[in-house]
Formats: C-alpha cells, sequence, structure tokens
C-alpha cells in the first residue's frame, strides 16, 4: 500500500512540474527572448490562461503527501523551512506578475508585472531543481553534530548554505555545488519546455528563433547532463545500485536520453506537439529515475547514526492508505475527466483566447 | 520556547485570517451566480446573465487570491506545526487531501470552462460548469469544516504508544457531531458575505447614478439573500453551534459568553461588557437575567457552568480575545438582521431605490460581514486553546522541533509584506472591475 500511495504521489508531482513546468520556461522564454509587446502579451497569455489549474496539482500533491507520509512531510517541510517559505513568495509574485499584466495601461507598469513573472519563474525552476539535488544528496537527519543528535531522528533542519558550499560535509546547506547544478539543469530543461510551449500555442513572431534556442539550450543540457551524471556519483554512491538489480528500471533514463536525443532534430520536427512531447519525455525522465534510484529512500541520511526515511518508516496506518485508495481512485476517474474536457476546449493556439477579465 | 509558539501563532493567525477574506466571498458569491444563471435560462432576460457573469469575474479574482494564498495554509502545517502534522496526519490528512481531490480541481477547471466556454458550449452546459464551480467551491468548505470540526472534537482515532493519532473509523469524520452544524453556520456566514458585498455593489450603482439596472438588480438580490441568510446564520446553524460548545467545550463557552461566576440558578446574557482578569468579573456590564440558560438548554432556570468551575489549564488561554471575538460576532450579526429587515420593507414599499441614506449605509457596510465572519473563526479557533487537538494534543506541543524562533519571524514579516502588496493590488484590480460594471444591456 505504501508503494502504491508512492507511485500515485510520483504520478502527481511528475504531472506537477510537466504542467507547471511548461508556465515556468515560458517565464523563462518571456525574460530572456521576448522583446516586442506583441509578443511578451501573448506570451505570458500562453501561461497565464492556465497557471493556476495547473498550481492544484502542487495542492494535491501536497495534500496526499501529508495523508499519505506524515511524518515524511512533517520532517522535510520543517527542515527545508526557508526554502519552502521562499517558493510559496515566489508562487505568490508569479500569481501577481500573470494577473496583473493586462490590468494597467502604461507600459511602465507591464514592464514590472513582467519581470516580476520571468524573475519568479526563473527561480522557482532552480529552486526545485535544487529541491530535487537536496533530496538526492540527503540531509543531517537528527542534526547530529560530533556523534551527538540535537533532534529526534527524523527531524533536522538546513541552512540556506554552509561557508564551504559542498555536498560533502557533516552538515550540508541547501545551496551547494551539488545541487547548484540540478538547479542549473532543472532550469534549462524547463526553458526548453516553454520555449515549446510558447511555439506550440502561440504565434508570436520569436517562435522561428525559439526553435535555435531549443537546440542551443538542449547542447548544454547534455553537457550539464553528462557532467551531473559524474558529481551524482560522488555524492551518492548507491545511485545505481537500484538499476544494476532491477534492469527494467532503465526505462526511466531511457525516456530521458530519449527526450535528450530527439531534440536535437528540433528543427527538422514538423509538429510541434511533438516538440513538446520531447521536453515533457525530459521531466518525466529526469524526475522518476531519480526517484528510482532511490527507492524506497525518500530521504538519505548523511550520517550514521540516523537511518534514511523510506517510504516504509514514514508511512501512515494501513487503515488510512486503503480507506484513502477507495476515495483516491474516484478522484483520480473524476480528475482526468475534467482534464479532457478542459484541454478539449481550450486546444489551439492562444492569441484568440479572451481572458475574462 | 514562549517565542516560537508565539510567532508560529500569529503568523498562523495573519496568513489564515488574510486568505479567509477570498473563500468567505466566493463560496456564497458561487451560489448567487447560479441562481442569476438558472433564472436567465428560465427568463432568457439577458440582464441576468450578464450579471451572472460580472459576478463571476469578481469571483475569478477572488478565487486566485485564495489559491495563492491557500497553497501557504496547506505548506504551513507541515513548515511550522511539523509535531502536529506528523501526530494526527493520519487522519487530518484525509480530509485535507480530499479537498484537494474533490473540490479544488473541480472548482479550478470549471471556472475557467465558466470563463472561456460560453459559446462553445451553450447556455445550458454554461449554467451546468456554473453550478459545478458552486458545488466544488462548497465542497471545499466541507472538507476544511470536517477537518476543524476533528480537531475540536476528535472522533474516530486510536492512540499510538508513540503518541501518534491513528485512524481508526473513516465514516467517523462526516458523521462528527460538531461537523454539520460547524458547515452550515460557516456556508450561510458566507452567504451573508457575498450578499452584503452585492448589495453595496448595486447601491453603489445607484448612488453614481450609472448601470442603475444593474444597480437595481444586485441591491434587490443582495438584500433578498442578504436577509435570509443573516436570520439562518444566526437560527437556527449559530444556535445549534452554541449548543455544540456547552455540551462538548463547556469551559469555552463560559469564556465566550463571559461567565465567571457560576449562578445559582439560571444564566444571564452578557451585552456588553469587558473582562477583568485581576477581578475576575466584567466591566461596566450590561446583561438579561436567564436568557442564556433558555436560549442553551430550553430552560429558564438550568444552571450553566461558569468559569470558576474549572481550573486554570482547563480555560482558554486569552480569554479576553475570545470574548471580544464572539460579541464582535453576534453582535454584528445582530445589527446584519435589522438592516436586512429594514430594506426588504423598503424594497416592498417600493421605496429602497431612492432611500439614499439606506443605499450609502448598505455601500459602506461591506468591510463588516468580513468582520463577522472572521471573528466568528476566531471564536472558534480561541475557544479550543489550548489544544490543537481538544483534550488531547497542546498547541505547545504541536509546533516544529527544529525551526528556530528567528527564522519564524523572518518568514512571518515576509508575509506580511508580500500580503499588504498583495491586498493592495487586489483592491485596485477589485475596484476596477466594479467600476466597469456589466456589460452594457442590448435593447
Amino acid at each position: 500500500m505504501e508503494i502504491f500511495w508512492y507511485i500515485i504521489i510520483g504520478i502527481v508531482l511528475t504531472m506537477f512540474f510537466v504542467l507547471d513546468g511548461y508556465d515556468f520556461g515560458t517565464g523563462i522564454i518571456h525574460l530572456f527572448f521576448a522583446k516586442k509587446e506583441k509578443d511578451k502579451e501573448i506570451i505570458a497569455k500562453s501561461a497565464g490562461l492556465f497557471w493556476d489549474s495547473n498550481e492544484v496539482w502542487l495542492v494535491a500533491a501536497g495534500g496526499m503527501l501529508f495523508m499519505a507520509f506524515p511524518t515524511f512531510y512533517a520532517s522535510v517541510f520543517s527542515g527545508f523551512y526557508l526554502p519552502l517559505i521562499i517558493v510559496l513568495w515566489l508562487i505568490v509574485f508569479r500569481a501577481i506578475g500573470l494577473e496583473f499584466r493586462g490590468q494597467f495601461k502604461y507600459q511602465m507598469w507591464k514592464d514590472i508585472w513582467d519581470t516580476s513573472f520571468g524573475v519568479s519563474s526563473l527561480l522557482l525552476a532552480l529552486f526545485f531543481g535544487i529541491a530535487l539535488g537536496n533530496i538526492v544528496r540527503g540531509v543531517n537527519l537528527g542534526g547530529v553534530e560530533n556523534g551527538i543528535s540535537a533532534h529526534e531522528g527524523h527531524y533536522f533542519f538546513l541552512p540556506l548554505w554552509n561557508s564551504s558550499f559542498s555536498p560533502l560535509t557533516e552538515n550540508p546547506g541547501v545551496i551547494d555545488w551539488f545541487t547548484i547544478v540540478i538547479g542549473l539543469i532543472s532550469v534549462v530543461t524547463l526553458a526548453i519546455h516553454g520555449a515549446n510551449w510558447v511555439v506550440l500555442k502561440t504565434n508570436s513572431s520569436i517562435n522561428k528563433k525559439l526553435k535555435g534556442v531549443v537546440f542551443k539550450l538542449n547542447v548544454t543540457l547534455s553537457v550539464l547532463t553528462v557532467f551531473s551524471l559524474f558529481v551524482w556519483q560522488i555524492v551518492n554512491p548507491n545511485s545505481l545500485d537500484n538499476f544494476i538489480d532491477k534492469p527494467y528500471l532503465m526505462v526511466f533514463p531511457m525516456l530521458y536520453f530519449t527526450g535528450l536525443i530527439g531534440l536535437f532534430f528540433i528543427k527538422k520536427i514538423k509538429k510541434d506537439s511533438h516538440a513538446f512531447m520531447l521536453s515533457t519525455l525530459l521531466i518525466v525522465g529526469g524526475i522518476t529515475s531519480s526517484l528510482a534510484s532511490l527507492f524506497p529512500v525518500i530521504l538519505p541520511s548523511v550520517n550514521d547514526i540516523h537511518e534514511d526515511l523510506t517510504i516504509y518508516n514514514t508511512a501512515a496506518s494501513e487503515y488510512g492508505l486503503s480507506i484513502a485508495l477507495t476515495w483516491g481512485i474516484v478522484g483520480f476517474i473524476l480528475l482526468f475527466v475534467y482534464m479532457i474536457i478542459q484541454k478539449r476546449l481550450m486546444a489551439g493556439k492562444v492569441d484568440k483566447m479572451d481572458y475574462g477579465h | 520556547m514562549e517565542d516560537m509558539i508565539f510567532y508560529d501563532r500569529l503568523q498562523f493567525a495573519f496568513t489564515i485570517t488574510f486568505h479567509y477574506i477570498f473563500p468567505q466571498l466566493t463560496m456564497g458569491l458561487s451560489l448567487l451566480i447560479v441562481f442569476l444563471k438558472g433564472k436567465y435560462l428560465l427568463s432568457k432576460i439577458e440582464k441576468y446573465n450578464n450579471a451572472a457573469k460580472f459576478l463571476m469575474k469578481i469571483f475569478a479574482i477572488n478565487f486566485t487570491m485564495g489559491v495563492v494564498t491557500g497553497i501557504p495554509m496547506e505548506f504551513q502545517f507541515g513548515t511550522n506545526w511539523a509535531k502536529f502534522s506528523e501526530l494526527t496526519g493520519g487522519i487530518i490528512g484525509q480530509t485535507l487531501a480530499m479537498e484537494g481531490m474533490f473540490s479544488f480541481f473541480l472548482e479550478s477547471s470549471f471556472l475557467a470552462l465558466f470563463i472561456f466556454g460560453e459559446k462553445l458550449m451553450g447556455q445550458k452546459l454554461h449554467f451546468l460548469t456554473g453550478f459545478l464551480v458552486f458545488l466544488g467551491s462548497w465542497a471545499s468548505g466541507w472538507f476544511i469544516l470536517a477537518t476543524n470540526a476533528w480537531m475540536q472534537h476528535p472522533v474516530g482515532y486510536e492512540i499510538l504508544e508513540n503518541g501518534k493519532f491513528v485512524l481508526e473509523n473513516f465514516g467517523a469524520l462526516f458523521t462528527n457531531p460538531w461537523l454539520l452544524p460547524a458547515f452550515l453556520h460557516n456556508q450561510m456566514a458566507s452567504v451573508v458575505t457575498s450578499s452584503f458585498v452585492v448589495a453595496s455593489i448595486g447601491a453603489f450603482y445607484i448612488l453614481r447614478n450609472k448601470q442603475v439596472e444593474y444597480g437595481k438588480l444586485f441591491l434587490k438580490v443582495g438584500v433578498v439573500f442578504g436577509l435570509v441568510s443573516s436570520i439562518l446564520v444566526a437560527f437556527p446553524t449559530g444556535d445549534w453551534n452554541a449548543k455544540n460548545v456547552a455540551k462538548y467545550q463547556p469551559a469555552s463557552f463560559a469564556a465566550m459568553e463571559g461567565i465567571f461566576e457560576t449562578e445559582e440558578a439560571g444564566a444571564e446574557i452578557v451585552l456588553v461588557g469587558q473582562p477583568n482578569m485581576v477581578e475576575k468579573k466584567l466591566d461596566n456590564k450590561i446583561a438579561v437575567p436567564n436568557i442564556l440558560s433558555f436560549l442553551t438548554h430550553q430552560d429558564w432556570d438550568k444552571q450553566i457552568p461558569g468559569m470558576d468551575q474549572f481550573k486554570e489549564e482547563e480555560l482558554p488561554s486569552n480569554i479576553p480575545a475570545l470574548y471580544y471575538s464572539y460579541h464582535i460576532m453576534v453582535g454584528l450579526g445582530t445589527i446584519f438582521i435589522g438592516v436586512m429587515v429594514l430594506a426588504l420593507f423598503l424594497l416592498w414599499r417600493k421605496k429602497l431605490y431612492s432611500f439614499k441614506p439606506l443605499l450609502w449605509f448598505i455601500m459602506f457596510l461591506v468591510p463588516f460581514p468580513y468582520i463577522a465572519n472572521i471573528t466568528g473563526w476566531y471564536t472558534a479557533e480561541l475557544g479550543r486553546q489550548p489544544y490543537l487537538v481538544y483534550g488531547l494534543l497542546k498547541t505547545s506541543d504541536g509546533i516544529s522541533p527544529t525551526v528556530s524562533s528567528g527564522n519564524t519571524l523572518f518568514t512571518l514579516l515576509g508575509f506580511v509584506a508580500l500580503y499588504m502588496l498583495l491586498g493592495l493590488l487586489f483592491l485596485v484590480l477589485v475596484g476596477k472591475t466594479i467600476n466597469q460594471g456589466p456589460k452594457p444591456q442590448t435593447h
């Protein structure tokens, strides 16, 4: 039952990064490449119409995590206190940027909302990557110093950074050189995803240029990916064990590399939705590979005193998990019905769609 | 330690107060929108359709604000109340996750369809999407109230040796005797807020002498819904709730009613007075004898235990704040009924639209239903103190063990600054939308 909920939450989280991921990416593209007012407007709109229905996936993931793995939820949310709250603030700034853009006629105000949208999207992409880096690297569970625990074994508190910026210390911070690398991968991946989204959903004048941008970003991503595979081994030496034990898990990294290789042919791809599918593969493959390499661990401990947090030692009771399964199935069926209805009605380019405001 | 609890509580109180400005409007407003859209379907008079679509714009702005301020609420259980989350997550995680699954998705998907899809779907389906938005927002209230009801009156649980609460009976979460009265009371209060907002917009349009037709419509709808909901919020739903508090949390009941000493026979009802915690009495008290006993037990002479019957640690930790919250809520609720009775009377005599003093009064009354809603929640939450889970888990045992008070103060200050900005932008945007008004009628 733990495994079932682990998979469900994994799917919901991945959905969030695929869907809201293109909003973050659109923000990054908007920040760096949209120059003409007309482009700025429709590119912002291609995120603005969808961000709130995409963000509900985050809410769903949070709620399910709370229900199914309360100990993990409590430990991680209090331990990553500062970065999480900062993420919350950034989410607010992004929403402000998108929702207020069309409301004021002077260009000076539009520039402010655009900056708010672009910069917070960029930082959100960076922070989510850093978060993944932290989960892979592990934390100082129990706050151990010189062999003495400051807290119960499943609690910790992470500073934003420590003086060495190294992941290999006894008490690592949120930001170190390893998590920054993962953060950059996330930024580049989501920028590609966002560019594909813009091309798919708008008739902006930079669509053609964006294909070249995707190509260049993809080259950068390949370099970063290869580099990260080496440092990943240094930070978490057990990361390949699961793949060696259960070779079928290799399907997840293969998804990632299919996306990565496919995107080199971006200029030859005729259908824009295919390019978008490839960047979706990048996100899905990246997240699932990371989760698969850790399983059943969900937060490694960097000390030897306290054991890793796993899906088994953080889960709610068997009865609770199985009763949630019954309502969960009903909920998911409903959810997919809404999604299909919504996507059908909102298909096509956004240029002509009119937001109710 | 004291600092930590204080900042954690202050941050939660601040962020939830700010958040609840928005859902209390959207829940009630969705009902009015469904009503207007339905009226359009039956009458085919375009005015009703335009009015419904206009209100949905206001709904959408509030919904967005509700989403961005709601996500911090969900996260704060983990960030600031980790121990509470760890111990009770197996139970309240159920209802919170169900909220996301069954109401939030429903509301957000169909809100988008309502706004974009009128031409694509046709009128009947458009009405249906409006109805589903209403259903989603009320379901959201239901699950949040189920969560809160469990904290007020825990049921269906078992406590393990390590202190964890484990779910034993899922159904009990929804048959909790605390839940239904609290839910109905809360939803009626939400309809009060939205009716008063709609009436206020109507009064504004009439007074400014522009879009007067819509002004009259909004005022009429607001007054009728406002009167019905103002009455229902007091009786029977408010009455049920008070009886529940008297039954399950008698110490909180004594504190919120301001009864310091137990009387021999029937208890008086306090209308005015300031709690004096040093001398344990009310200063400048005005009270009516025996009424409280009658209201609570339908018996003029039934004894009601005062605060002197309880040990210090059983009493709520901030008695004056609880007492004031409750009395502000009840006082405002009484005024609301009075204003709406008068307005409906004038509407019936066909004098309301030209009686300017009342129009001005209704227009400026708009903050007060918000205050009544929020003080109502303060009554519930302060009444539960010093517990998070009534009688079982102390507030001081629920905070995050590793987050220092300095960090919480930092984030609290950040939230205050950010929400000030957000509130300002919200007012500008809503003001602009109201100023613009619904689409002019085409004859």
